[in-house]
């Protein structure tokens, strides 16, 4: 290929990817930008009437939110979530997926289908059904609870229930995400690798554990790296069910940047919540990559 | 544009650049034009050129764009020039006043005929975010309902038009003579409640007309009261109390006297008002909690909790609190007006003659407590190219017969004095308390730093309850936090100062 054909060839390629990448630049990179900018300064009401209102403070912010127990709060509330209800939810799925991918079971699609209906079903529906179920007087869950004689829990008005009962609710809620895409695992394992452990003599437990976890390594690797991901920007379900309360016990990370940011309008505090979020969760990921890997290995 | 009603039929720009406005609009405001957008999206469907292309799912930007070119080449030719119909008011009213007040609208139009009025409804609950996010978007309505300890903050952003200068006077010295120029159009201060009016000054400058009001008064058992020894609730502080432990001996272990919810900044809030505290100090730039005026409040409101006249509990933990006061748990609460209703609605009907309401007790023998100065002021948007007919509007709604259709609506209490004359209001005995009481009535400091201020009030006055820190150290937390969110109202108060001693100079 001469020269002048590879350059013009370079220069299609250019105008293909050109909208794309204008469209991330504008869409993904500039708002980045934007929020980390908006981290150093003090940004407010104020500054929303007029933008000469607006100082430039350096990591001044950062240090007002880290001594601030309120994020303190909100940091552990987040971490307590991720790290039980992370794990919790990805065995769930693993489960989920095991019995729909057994030999014996019948209707397969049907029980897909339900399985992943609640990932698509809206949150706030959702919600308002769950609020019955954990009602202290009138719940579902007390009642059943009940007959083996527990005493009625205050779910959602109780400091210590709030928060597992934010963890059922959205490991119910996403568990059919993560079961989909370890069925898809569970598929890409070789039948023969079965076979053979099987005339080897291994039981089924062996099975799992020599054959079956070692085949999913790459899906569980993407699975809890994803999840913790998602989980650490949890937001939606406290807004709905608890609005953060009671005692700020559901107040997460993510719901106090929204609280900081819309309804005092502190933006510049809310812009740093982002960034130390973004640092909690680029570690997370960190971690469990090194941690995974080295596993797989 | 107040000239007659014309309506061209001829589609034009104007009503374009509204389907185009309510496709922008709806993706911000969901709950506003829905209506709108079915619409929006019928029109973009007769121009596109074919149904097929309309029709097929993979062309919608295609539509959109269509739509975009049409109004485009609708603009060359006509010169995008408003149409020549009439005014079209965008009014947001929140909540159940946004339902109810297209009713009134309808007589509105009816006098202003070259006046049109699109009532938007935002739920309470979003109202506060639509509003910012339409000042930012630079798409604020002509005139809204406006919260009135909003008031400050958007007049902070210097978001609302400042109302004619007529009303710029304070509240005690504003003249009938000045108003009268403008003949029936004119508000002045001395039609409505003096604190309530206070509210919607910031500066001495007026952004707001109340439109109706709201404080807080006492709701009581009259049963156990009596039961106590008091024919009516006493009128200071000092014996209030002693009512309260008298109601307290007869009661039972889980029969307290009040209900003040530890999760609400009400009682610390109103009982430092009470005392004559201003909160804040400075200028409403530092904090004044430990002020000997709030202090004493502050002892006053813990000395209930910690003698057991009312219970530590949240009203979250209160599942049912008319249930609860018809159980006699407690046998006062401090609360507002829309209470009135529900308490008729929901006490069961032996206890109808058994429950009424009072005039907050203050700290001095002989002078009546203050309460707060709640309620919705009407404002206009300093963007509004409709600043008369808005005006008219406000004043139509400002009307004495007009509050009093409002008031049989809603409920809600009118703002202006003359209507409470009126036998609908003065039949109620329960009602006659919150007229009493709007006499009395204070406006929490009008700065927008003050919700957030009144949060940690909260929250600290929750903790000396609950016995984790000291009360002294509890006020001086609070002090703390008021001077560190107050930061920068300093710095900007600092920064104007400057500029003036500037530009004064010669």
């Amino acid at each position: 290929m001469t020269p002048a054909a590879s350059r013009q060839q370079s220069r299609a390629a250019w105008v293909f990817v050109g909208p794309a990448l204008a469209l991330i630049a504008i869409l993904f990179f500039l708002p980045v930008l934007a929020g980390l900018l908006l981290a150093l300064t003090d940004f407010d009401i104020y500054a929303i009437g007029s933008t000469s209102n607006a100082r430039f403070v350096g990591l001044r912010n950062f240090q007002q939110v880290l001594h601030d127990p309120d994020f303190l709060t909100a940091l552990r509330n987040t971490l307590y979530y991720v790290i039980v209800g992370g794990p919790l939810s990805v065995l769930t799925s693993l489960g989920a997926a095991l019995l729909l991918n057994a030999r014996m079971v019948r209707l397969r699609g049907l029980f897909r289908t339900i399985y992943f209906a609640p990932v698509v079903t809206t949150l706030v529906a959702v919600a308002i059904v769950w609020r019955y179920l954990y009602h202290p007087k009138y719940g579902l869950l007390n009642y059943v609870m009940g007959w083996i004689g527990i005493a009625p829990i205050d779910w959602l008005g109780n400091p210590h229930w709030a928060m597992p009962a934010i963890i059922l609710l959205s490991i119910w809620k996403n568990f059919g995400y993560n079961m989909l895409i370890f069925v898809a695992g569970l598929q890409a394992i070789s039948q023969d690798l079965y076979e053979a452990a099987g005339i080897d003599g291994a039981g089924a437990w062996k099975r799992f554990v020599h054959v079956t976890l070692p085949g999913l390594a790459p899906t569980f690797l993407f699975v809890s790296v994803t999840t913790m991901i998602g989980f650490f920007q949890l937001f939606a379900e406290p807004y709905i069910m608890t609005q953060g309360g009671p005692l700020k016990s559901t107040t997460t990370l993510v719901l106090l940047m929204y609280q900081e940011g819309f309804r005092w309008w502190r933006m510049g505090i809310a812009s740093t919540l982002a960034v130390v979020l973004l640092l909690a969760t680029l570690v997370g990921t960190l971690l469990q990559l090194r941690l995974q890997r080295g596993r797989a290995q | 544009m107040n000239g007659p009603a014309r309506h061209s039929r001829v589609v034009s720009s104007a009503e374009w650049l509204q389907v185009i406005g309510s496709i922008g609009k709806s993706r911000v405001f969901g709950s506003i034009g829905r209506s709108r957008v079915l619409d929006s999206v019928r029109s973009s469907r007769r121009t596109t050129p074919s149904p097929e292309i309309a029709a097929s799912a993979i062309l919608p930007v295609l539509a959109v764009f269509a739509v975009f070119v049409v109004l485009a080449v609708v603009c060359l030719t006509t010169g995008c020039a408003r149409s020549s119909g009439p005014d079209v008011l965008r009014f947001w009213a929140m909540g159940r006043e946004g339902e109810v007040v297209t009713e009134l609208i309808r007589d509105f139009e009816a006098e202003n005929p070259d006046i049109r009025v699109d009532v938007q409804q935002l739920p309470w609950s979003a109202a506060h975010e639509k509003l910012l996010t339409a000042f930012v978007g630079r798409s604020t309505p002509d005139l809204a309902q406006l919260g009135n300890t909003w008031v400050s903050e958007f007049a902070a952003m210097r978001a609302l038009q400042p109302l004619p200068p007529r009303l710029a006077v304070s509240a005690s010295t504003a003249s009938a003579s000045t108003a009268s120029a403008s003949g029936a159009t004119a508000l002045d201060s001395t039609g409505f409640f003096r604190g309530i009016w206070r509210t919607n000054v910031i500066d001495n400058v007026c952004y707001g007309i109340p439109w109706y009001v709201d404080t807080r008064v006492l709701f009581y058992r009259k049963d156990i009261l009596a039961a106590a020894g008091y024919d009516s609730i006493p009128a200071s502080w000092d014996d209030w109390r002693t009512a309260m432990q008298a109601i307290r001996r007869r009661g039972g272990p889980d029969r307290y006297a009040i209900f003040l919810p530890i999760n609400e900044w009400l009682a610390p809030v109103v009982l430092g008002l009470q005392a004559g505290s201003p909160l804040l100090a400075d200028d409403a730039t530092r904090g004044a909690f430990r002020g000997a005026e709030f202090r004493r409040a502050f002892d006053f409101l813990l000395g209930l909790y910690r003698d057991g006249l009312a219970p530590p509990v949240s009203n979250n933990e209160i599942a049912n609190m008319y249930q609860e006061f018809a159980r006699g748990y407690f046998a006062m609460h401090i609360t507002g007006p829309w209470n009135l209703g529900e308490f008729r609605r929901r006490l069961p009907p032996e206890l109808q003659d058994a429950w009424g309401t009072a005039p907050l007790p203050g700290p001095v023998p002989g002078v009546p407590g203050v309460s707060t100065a709640g309620g919705s002021s009407l404002v206009l948007f300093r963007e509004s190219k409709h600043q008369e007919a808005a005006w008219r509007l406000v004043t139509y709604l400002s009307r004495p017969d007009v509050q009093l259709r409002f008031f049989e609506l809603t409920g809600d209490l009118p703002a202006r004095t003359e209507a409470w004359a009126d036998p609908r209001l003065t039949a109620d005995r329960n009602l006659a308390a919150f007229g009493r009481q709007l006499q009395n009535v204070t406006p929490t400091p009008k700065i927008p730093e003050w919700e957030l201020i009144a949060t940690r009030v909260q929250e600290r006055v929750e903790l000396a309850v609950r016995g984790a820190v000291l009360p002294d150290s509890a006020l001086a937390l609070l002090d703390r936090d008021a001077e560190q969110i107050l930061a920068k109202r300093r710095w900007m108060m600092e920064k104007n100062r400057t500029r003036a001693v500037i530009t004064e100079r010669p």
